[in-house]
């Protein structure tokens, strides 16, 4: 067991804030959260600034165009980047972190060339296509159909919780192509051009008041079968290499900033004289402790995924549970030190108390996790 | 970074796991309950092992590990249910002549509470006018000693008692989640085994999760000795244990509520634990603290 860094490991943190340092101060001053177009402007800059530095991609295998950088590489660039206040990935989130992996790992050599270098540079903005509004925690029950048109699929049906569709240029896209088959093996991966015709982009407005959602609607939508992803019908397994992504280091960051806003907390409750009740500062305490647990069952997890070859398994929904309720913990916490400023949406943290909600939802409900961790890992029998 | 189990880690480890699992069985736990008190024998077996002279140096006549190497070993202490002051004389090797090697058990007093008084040879701290109490925990014996008043000052706890304290839940968490699974997973009714059911399937999974969370914490405090890790350790390991086994009796349901099943000694071991060192009340008052400091 050992918490220190290798001089190596040192060094890059070492010149990863020397470049943070300078870079950050040149960047242009951040965009209006409901200005789309503005929003992905400035994520593309930030990415082509990590391009142009050789950080892009840096988890990404080598050949594929990223760094080939180890889980504590990585682990190291989004620990030092949350703390210097970078930018977060953005709108380049779906493009880095799920279809750029997948077409790294199944695509096919052109494939790869032609849309893994634009996300690298921050030229191209992708988004997600997968869940229904029948297809929710039950993914593999969607019901969008494709079907083979000399070179093409022809798409119809609908897609929802989509990010930056409004923005993007392409959507990693699940279709059915076999209705007949076993629901698992009737999916296809298509790469979808955003701009094809029959696409209609409807935004989705939150609980938090924003957009941050959309639903696309399908009719016929065109999509050459030279963008499908693997072989027909087995989309379903090339789907999984993603989602594997997206339960592994996505919530460093995050992890990092918790334990800045628990901080501020604690000496906002200094401040307002809430401190002097002994059950919110136990209440602070036990977050303190629970966020010093996360970073290191993050650091333990980083360890592990480096000694199995850097793909996380699923201790990642471990992790997810116990994070995903802490976070809301933590902001309920913070509306019980703003008391009635809790109410008004323009204090600090009341917004992000509203975006803790759908910590629970997103990536998989904690009741699929739950299920997730006691049958894959407990080994507990699947229920008739 | 490497903050995972060394090869040598993981042998001592499973060497201490197969010690007990020879020489503290199922068997052995019963008789133990029936007629508590060190077994001078094993504890001596233990000395040998080099269980309490673990981190004291070599030039000492110890094995010369550290902090790591110890939560290890204790995690797999609790694990079993290894009843006796474990601790206490883990922690006189070297200053109380015999604890090293077994030969003397020695207990200590912590807080208002002292555990197997009257089967130790040597007390650390003011236990006169200790009075026994009627121990919840059938493998405890505990006397209770000074003003029985809450607040009274007592001496600020060893963080390394504080932490091993924490590796012996850690222990019962593991433990306690493999028996609910164990029994989840034959016990059949409605046609299936009850493993099967999400309402016992999700109690399970956040059993694991709760001690994997607090395996994170309690091996990062080991390496670091930070008394803000230690006291995170801490918390988050008496949660794993306690609310595991409170879990795990729920998923045995009826034999769970038994005294012939073993699933109430975790429990009662896990809340004699959580007494010691202090109280939870001041790890989360320091860990508040140091959010400020």
């Amino acid at each position: 067991m050992d918490l220190s860094y290798t001089p190596e490991e040192e060094d890059f943190r070492a010149r990863l804030r020397e470049w943070l340092a300078k870079a950050l101060p040149t960047l242009p001053a951040r965009p209006s959260p409901d200005d789309w177009p503005a929003r992905r402007a400035y994520d593309a800059g930030w990415q082509r600034m990590l391009y142009d530095a050789g950080y892009a991609g840096l988890h990404w295998p080598v050949d594929a165009g990223g760094r080939g950088a180890t889980p504590t590489q990585h682990l190291i660039f989004l620990e030092e980047t949350e703390k210097a206040g970078a930018p977060y990935v953005g709108a380049n989130f779906v493009g880095l972190l799920h279809a750029g992996p997948t077409i790294a790992a199944e695509g096919t050599p052109q494939q790869r060339a032609r849309w893994l270098p634009p996300v690298l540079r921050g030229d191209e903005v992708w988004c997600q296509g997968f869940s229904e509004p029948d297809a929710g925690s039950d993914l593999a029950s969607l019901r969008t159909r494709a079907w083979r048109d000399g070179d093409a699929y022809v798409v119809s049906g609908s897609k929802i919780w989509t990010s930056h569709a409004e923005v993007a240029d392409w959507c990693e896209l699940l279709v059915r192509t076999d209705p007949s088959a076993p629901k698992h093996r009737g999916i296809t991966w298509l790469a979808m051009p955003m701009d094809a015709p029959g696409i209609t982009v409807r935004p989705l407005r939150t609980l938090a008041g924003s957009a941050e959602f959309a639903e696309v609607f399908l009719d016929e939508v065109r999509v050459p079968v030279a963008n499908r992803v693997g072989a027909e019908n087995d989309g379903w397994r090339v789907t999984m290499v993603t989602l594997s992504f997206e339960r592994g280091t996505a919530f460093v960051g995050e992890v990092v900033a918790c334990r800045r806003v628990l901080g501020e907390l604690a000496r906002q409750a200094r401040r307002n004289g809430r401190w002097d009740d002994p059950v919110l500062r136990r209440r602070l305490g036990r977050l303190n402790a629970e966020f010093r647990a996360l970073w290191r069952l993050t650091q333990w997890n980083v360890s592990e995924a480096e000694a199995g070859g850097g793909v996380p398994g699923v201790g990642g929904s471990v992790f997810k549970l116990r994070y995903s309720h802490a976070r809301q913990e933590l902001y309920d916490t913070a509306a019980e030190v703003l008391g009635a400023d809790s109410l008004d949406l323009d204090r600090t943290w009341v917004l992000d108390r509203l975006s803790s909600l759908s910590y629970t939802i997103a990536a998989g409900t904690s009741q699929i996790q739950r299920n997730i961790v006691a049958e894959r890992i407990l080994g507990l029998p699947k229920g008739r | 970074m490497r903050f995972q189990l060394t090869e040598d880690q993981r042998a001592l480890r499973d060497g201490v796991r197969q010690l007990l699992a020879r020489r503290f069985d199922a068997d052995a736990l019963r008789v133990a309950v029936a007629s508590p008190g060190p077994d001078r024998a094993l504890w001596r077996e233990l000395g040998a092992a080099g269980l309490f002279a673990l981190r004291l140096p070599e030039a000492e006549g110890g094995v010369g590990l550290g902090l790591p190497e110890a939560v290890l070993a204790f995690e797999e202490t609790g694990r079993a249910l290894l009843p006796g002051p474990l601790i206490a004389t883990h922690l006189a090797a070297g200053t109380v002549p015999g604890a090293d090697t077994g030969e003397a058990v020695v207990t200590a007093v912590d807080g208002s509470l002292v555990e197997w008084l009257t089967q130790a040879d040597v007390v650390r701290g003011d236990a006169s006018g200790a009075v026994p109490l009627r121990s919840v925990d059938p493998l405890t014996p505990l006397h209770r000693v000074g003003p029985d008043t809450p607040g009274a000052a007592v001496a600020a706890p060893d963080p390394v008692a504080v932490l091993l304290t924490a590796a012996e839940q850690l222990g019962t968490a593991t433990r306690v989640c493999e028996l609910a699974v164990g029994h989840a997973r034959t016990r059949e009714q409605f046609g299936q085994p009850i493993g099967a059911f999400q309402a016992v399937k999700h109690l399970c999974a956040d059993m694991l999760v709760r001690a994997e969370t607090a395996r994170a914490a309690v091996y990062a405090a080991a390496v670091t000795a930070d008394p803000a890790d230690v006291a995170a350790a801490r918390l988050l390991a008496d949660e794993a244990a306690v609310r595991g086994a409170r879990d795990c009796l729920q998923v045995h349901g009826g034999m769970g509520f038994t005294w012939e099943a073993e699933v109430h000694l975790h429990l009662k071991r896990a809340w004699v634990r959580a007494q010691r060192g202090g109280g939870v009340t001041e790890s989360e008052e320091s860990l508040a603290v140091d959010l400020v400091g």
